[in-house]
């Protein structure tokens, strides 16, 4: 028995040492490497999904929504169970296709990941986000659905808030639309610690985009716990959303409705023209009421996820681009609206405001001759009278001085190119700074401009100039040889600043290019207090509840650098060109009397294509409450195609018929609002 | 009787209550079905407790070849049509009425007294056990863990093979024979690794030991899924019901074989060493029985029955935290299951009734 119990005091120390190496190893596992397993844990048990945060709505300058939610059905599917279930749930998807009245294929394109190679429609999303299918589906379509969940496993219906456009198309491109966040715009967020779900927007352009962050609110988080088959067995953790505040604009709705008429009506009455915009300004405060670009389209075409050929379609030549804004993006020559700045930047450099200028018909530059249009002289004019009836000669002529001053081909060390220094003191060939992404600068060429220019493109001039243009030779043998001339030239002396570029600077042609919101910036400006500002759309952010966040000011960039008589006297000008001058004939019938509307035509040549057709106005003429500017490319003569759909937007603000009589006005006031809409605790308008 | 040990045993019982009603509830029939059996099957193992403990242990002895012989029979009905298969084991013995029985259990049983038989009886003039009955007691045990092996049932071969070492080592055979032994199950299981004898999950689960984030979804998982529901426990635990992988499910077989990680995740560190801790009780109350004991038989067998839940305990427990390889072996006196629960209480019966044989000299 000795031996036995030896034995077992053996096999005791074993036992023992082999519960201490278990006590040990539990110490370990449990105390030493606890946090990183509870880690892990939280990993495999839990999903976060995102509640999306109700997006705040934009409204106009009386409170009424641009831009507001409305609630649908939404039927959503969950990939990730499909994708367990036999054949990825082609089954569901089947039946499913049925109740909706869809596709199978449809559906299956909706679902499947976005990535290289995969065309829209796709989810660019978290695969655990249920994927939006169908955003508009009726109740009974959703109860088929919700009653017969064993024949729909990972298929939901729900109530979901979605972009709505109660003015259809009206201010498109300025308003923007929603799309899913994309992972690298995700990781871009300043502080923004949220998963990756897919069903964020982000706003892609217009003012969802400017004011994206303060819209879009903080989406919640749900954090779900999950068993190890994914299958959702509670919520661990919920992060309610904080929705997103309300944007009011200084856009009046009705105004912006009568515009994009007014564009419409205008693109149909010039055969040729191939786009428009049109601007409306608060002539104080810069402040934009109506912004428009014609072609348009209905925004409301993003809302659940637009289709490759729809949106192909937007983006393409053929529909003229809709998507992008004429308004802010499109560079054009500006004509003699551009005038304003010239007879400035003449005053600026001593011309005498009250001295008499020869108008001939025909001026020579140098050894060319430039023409006034069709080559009627009109005598000794004042300068009112050289803007009310366009004379050019008399720019050209000032240019042509002021370039000699300068040292004409061989310039002075430092010159003093007024014109130019003018316009850029306009606003010109700079963005306006106005709350909109991808604004275009215009281009305002000078003597540097030139030589950059040339430099950029002497390699190619000068090869040109030595090969000639052989495939333009075969058709038109006439054009290659002036073309290699040109490049000849170019080669050459192209970082010459010849007499030929400074006169056609003075009349807004050449190489100058202004966008329509520049323009009406800069006649604000003119008509208004002297103050250059930076246009905004925006007005005020208010939380849902009324409080407000921030009111958004239309910051001053500068003064003009004219006096107030000189600027008097400019306006005073213009007052005549709708009764007296250029602009007459549209306005026939119009009620001056009433409301006197000043402005200036603008006809800009565009080679190989028909004149760009302008008319930059203000109203009224004695204390300026409105600037209206209109383009339309394509469009013929300023007085043709601008003047009557500037004269038309009139009409809607203050409310007249076309032969003058009294009509309903988009502002009986006759005047912008002056201050915000007042948004009470409940998210109603309190006017 | 020894108190300590019935309370140590009581006590795991009622912790091992709540893990399977913890790791149950979220899908047994009406939450409670799995708690509510595994209780009855704890008062029917009461019940063969008390049974065992008034056997008299040295007239078991004449009847141990005959429970033996009973455990046999067992094992060769599961090979008969009349055997079932469980999660790939084919070892149980459908009952009837939702009760299944499983032989390989009581095998145990059976062979701690067979070989306790066998060695009870000392060569004249030594304490070691005879030659010719140390060779019987090995093909005997071989003989019951090929049957087993049959089924297959690895775990349960590997708890046989302990018995029987253990059966010799407490009989005082030579240390040389001993290790001669050890050197032909080392020489047996190279033979069988390089002979595909395994089944290729077995071979699979030995891999995953080696190293679980090879396949971190596939046999690794159990390995992977086990220590981060004990890990996440901490030092305190999440509280009975609130762990969280528990509740997902996301550790398999978990109110049986894998019960302990209820016990890391919800108990935390101080639950876990609790246990651990009641098992050594249990285990070193068994040792004092056995050395107290006077005759060789009512010696060996406490021994063996000592060693038998001492390695099952370490296997078992060594498989959810990563240091042992992941074999179906159910925790003594905590997972589910009734004829583990069963012969588990009759060997503790057996130690309280040679505890009192011994206490009425």
């Amino acid at each position: 028995m000795i031996r036995m119990r030896g034995r077992l005091v053996v096999l005791q120390v074993l036992v023992v040492s082999l519960l201490a190496l278990l006590a040990v190893r539990l110490w370990q596992v449990q105390v030493v490497r606890g946090d990183e397993f509870v880690v892990a844990a939280t990993q495999t048990r839990t999903r976060d999904v995102v509640v999306p945060a109700v997006r705040g709505q934009i409204l106009d300058a009386a409170g009424r929504p641009l831009v507001r939610n409305r609630t649908r059905l939404v039927v959503s599917v969950d990939r990730t169970s499909l994708n367990r279930m036999e054949g990825n749930g082609r089954g569901v998807l089947q039946r499913l296709a049925t109740v909706l009245d869809r596709r199978p294929a449809d559906l299956r394109e909706r679902i499947r990941a976005c990535g290289p190679g995969v065309p829209r429609p796709c989810w660019p999303g978290s695969p655990y986000q249920p994927i939006p299918i169908d955003d508009n589906v009726t109740t009974r379509e959703a109860l088929q659905i919700l009653e017969r969940q064993e024949e729909f496993p990972g298929v939901t219906a729900e109530v979901q808030a979605v972009r709505e456009y109660p003015g259809s198309s009206a201010g498109a491109q300025a308003l923007g639309y929603l799309q899913p966040i994309t992972q690298a715009e995700m990781d871009r967020r300043a502080g923004s610690k949220a998963v990756f779900s897919g069903v964020d927007l982000v706003g892609r352009d217009g003012l969802e985009s400017v004011y994206d962050s303060a819209l879009r609110g903080v989406p919640g988080i749900r954090r779900m716990q999950v068993d190890r088959l994914g299958k959702v067995i509670g919520v661990e953790r919920q992060v309610p959303p904080t929705p997103g505040d309300t944007l009011i604009t200084s856009i009046d709705a009705k105004v912006q409705a009568v515009t994009e008429k007014a564009l419409a009506e205008a693109m149909k009455s010039a055969p040729t023209a191939d786009g428009a915009a049109a601007v409306v300004l608060d002539a104080r405060t810069s402040r934009v009421i109506a912004l428009a670009s014609a072609p348009t389209y209905n925004p409301a075409i993003w809302t659940g996820g637009i289709s490759e050929v729809a949106y192909q379609r937007l983006l393409s030549g053929k529909t003229g681009k809709p998507l992008v804004s004429r308004a802010i993006k499109g560079e054009f020559a500006p004509g003699s609206t551009f005038k304003v700045s010239s007879v400035a930047a003449m005053l600026k450099d001593g011309y005498p405001l009250n001295g008499q200028y020869d108008c001939p018909g025909s001026f020579m530059v140098g050894s060319r001759p430039f023409n006034n249009f069709r080559g009627i002289g009109l005598g000794t004019l004042t300068l009112h009278t050289a803007l009310v009836k366009s004379c050019d000669t008399i720019f050209y002529k000032a240019a042509y001085e002021q370039w000699l001053r300068d040292g004409g081909l061989k310039p002075k060390a430092k010159t003093k190119e007024p014109m130019a220094n003018m316009a850029r003191a306009f606003g010109f060939g700079r963005p306006t700074g106005v709350d909109l992404p991808g604004e275009s600068a215009g281009r305002i060429p000078d003597r540097h401009w030139k030589k950059d220019l040339w430099s950029a493109t002497k390699a190619d001039n000068c090869k040109r100039a030595k090969t000639g243009y052989p495939e333009v030779a075969k058709s038109d043998p006439s054009r290659a040889a002036f073309l290699k001339r040109l490049a000849y030239e170019n080669c050459l002396e192209g970082y010459q600043w010849r007499p030929g570029d400074a006169a056609n600077f003075s009349i807004g042609q050449g190489d100058v290019l202004v966008t329509p919101l520049q323009l009406a910036a800069a006649y604000a400006a003119l008509v208004g207090d002297g103050r250059l500002r930076s246009p905004r759309l925006g007005w005020a952010l208010v939380r849902p509840d009324g409080t407000m966040v921030k009111e958004i000011k239309t910051p001053v960039v500068r003064k003009l650098p004219i006096s107030a008589k000189e600027r008097a006297y400019i306006k005073g000008a213009l007052s005549e060109v709708a009764s007296d001058g250029t602009a007459a004939g549209a306005f026939v019938g119009f009620p001056m009397d009433k409301v006197k509307i000043g402005g200036k035509t603008g006809t800009a040549e565009v080679y190989g294509k028909a004149d760009t057709s302008w008319f930059a106005s203000f109203a009224p003429t004695d204390k300026p409450r409105f600037v209206v500017v209109v383009m339309v490319s394509q469009g013929g003569m300023g007085a043709q195609t601008a003047a009557p759909a500037a004269r038309k937007i009139y009409e809607g603000i203050y409310g007249f018929t076309p032969t003058g009589g009294k009509a309903p006005a988009a502002l009986p006031a006759h005047r912008p609002a002056s201050e915000p809409p007042m948004i009470k605790r409940d998210g109603t308008v309190a006017r | 009787m020894d108190g300590v040990l019935l309370v140590a045993v009581a006590a795991l019982a009622v912790i091992g209550t709540m893990l399977v009603w913890s790791s149950t509830r979220t899908w047994a029939p009406g939450s409670t079905g799995l708690v509510k059996k595994h209780i009855l099957n704890l008062c029917i193992g009461t019940v063969l407790t008390g049974v065992a403990a008034m056997v008299d242990h040295r007239r078991l002895r004449a009847y141990a070849p005959l429970v033996y012989g009973l455990s046999l029979l067992g094992l060769f009905l599961v090979i008969t049509p009349l055997g079932s298969t469980v999660n790939g084991a084919h070892s149980w013995i459908m009952v009837g009425g939702g009760f299944a029985f499983q032989p390989s259990e009581f095998a145990k049983l059976g062979l701690v007294l067979m070989l306790a038989m066998l060695m009870a009886q000392p060569a004249a003039g030594t304490d070691r056990p005879r030659g010719l009955d140390v060779g019987i007691a090995l093909v005997v045990g071989a003989f019951t863990m090929g049957l087993v092996m049959l089924q297959p049932d690895l775990g349960t071969t590997m708890v046989l093979g302990v018995i029987t070492a253990a059966a010799l080592v407490v009989a005082g055979v030579r240390k040389r024979w001993i290790g001669g032994l050890v050197l032909l199950v080392v020489g047996g299981a190279v033979a069988v690794w390089f002979l595909d004898v395994l089944e290729p999950y077995q071979i699979a689960r030995f891999t995953a030991f080696l190293n679980p984030a090879s396949d971190p979804r596939g046999v690794g998982y159990n390995s992977t899924q086990s220590l981060i529901a004990i890990g996440s426990g901490e030092l305190f635990g999440k509280g009975l019901f609130d762990g969280g992988q528990t509740t997902g499910r996301f550790v398999p077989e978990q109110h049986t074989d894998f019960i302990f990680t209820v016990a890391g995740e919800e108990f935390g560190f101080l639950g876990s060493v609790t246990v651990v801790a009641l098992l050594g009780v249990i285990l070193l109350r068994g040792m004092r029985i056995a050395r107290q004991c006077d005759d060789r038989f009512g010696t060996l067998t406490a021994g063996v029955i000592v060693c038998w839940l001492a390695f099952q305990s370490f296997v078992n427990i060594g498989m959810t935290i990563g240091i042992m390889p992941i074999t179906g072996l159910p925790l003594p006196f905590v997972s589910y299951g009734g004829t583990a629960t069963f012969a588990n209480m009759i060997a503790i019966g057996l130690l309280q009734a040679i505890h009192i044989r011994e206490q009425s000299f």
